[in-house]
């Protein structure tokens, strides 16, 4: 038995799915970024599969990119989310209504 | 049989750490949860032959994000449990359920669906022709670094002026405008 490209895949598929779920059912603004950190996860797992399967190194170039992203992202929605708490630690995102628009 | 032995091992932990962060409901413990997981995929890139970005992933994701994540949580002191039996909203979980069901079917769908490569040469699932740049033989963080610096130099430019730009945006994002007191975490009070 070998691992091939569609283990990994599979493997991402569900894992992107679990951070769907999370950050679709989680209320605390903190614990939706680590579902958005999941999901971009699975992504860089399948890019790095398909590299390995394609024998094409643009795929690890990829997860490069995504890497440097998600951590600007991290950066900035979590300053947004310290100046939101900032004034009401206790809030989960159904409360934020003051950022309808 | 040790490359199957180690990706079972590794998907596990990846699994279970994904549903830790999904379902613990301490923040904190799901920012551990996070780490496992982002180990077991640095696991999985090695498994693939991609050690400088298992490396990268152990250091950025498991150190400085989740760390970061976690100065967060003690800073604001937001560390206390969330109630998660009950749904603020009727229907959520069932419907959440069924949508990231759905996307589970699409990719497993498109996956397993679509059609041997071409006769051309093209792959499977992109229809396009395999390797624009091939992985040789020489050391992975080489040929990362000769692509990132010749092919792609212009995304790399980029995402120094992306990064810059968000350094900046935090500071202004969090500076304390007005002196407002800010909320001190009273110390022992998530212990309840």
């Amino acid at each position: 038995m070998e691992v091939t490209a569609t283990w990994y895949l599979v493997l991402s598929a569900v894992l992107f799915s679990l951070g769907t779920f999370g950050l679709l059912t989680r209320r605390n603004p903190l614990v939706m970024f680590m579902c958005v950190e999941l999901m971009l996860n699975a992504v860089n797992l399948s890019f790095v599969a398909f590299s390995n399967a394609l024998g094409d190194l643009a795929g690890q170039t990829a997860v490069f990119f995504v890497l440097v992203v998600a951590a600007a992202e991290v950066v900035v929605g979590l300053s947004i989310v310290v100046a939101l708490l900032r004034r009401r630690p206790d809030a989960t995102v159904d409360e934020f209504v003051e950022m309808r628009g | 049989m040790v490359d199957v032995i180690v990706f079972v091992v590794a998907a596990v932990i990846v699994l279970g750490g994904g549903l830790g962060v999904i379902s613990l409901r301490n923040p904190v413990h799901a920012a551990l949860s996070l780490i496992a997981s982002f180990f077991g995929v640095a696991v999985l890139f090695i498994l693939q032959e991609a050690h400088l970005l298992a490396l990268v992933q152990v250091v950025v994701y498991a150190g400085a994000v989740v760390v970061l994540f976690l100065f967060v949580i003690m800073l604001l002191g937001v560390d206390q449990s969330e109630d998660v039996s009950t749904e603020p909203i009727v229907g959520q979980r069932p419907l959440a359920a069924a949508g990231a069901g759905l996307i589970l079917l699409l990719v497993l769908g498109g996956l397993f669906l679509s059609g041997p490569g071409g006769d051309d040469g093209s792959v499977a699932l992109t229809g396009q022709p395999a390797a624009v740049t091939p992985i040789d033989d020489s050391q992975n963080i080489e040929q990362l670094g000769r692509d990132l610096f010749t092919s792609n130099i212009l995304a790399f430019e980029a995402t120094a002026l992306l990064l810059t730009i968000a350094t900046v945006g935090a500071v202004v994002l969090v500076r304390n405008q007005g002196g407002e007191d800010l909320v001190v975490d009273d110390p022992g009070s998530s212990v309840r």
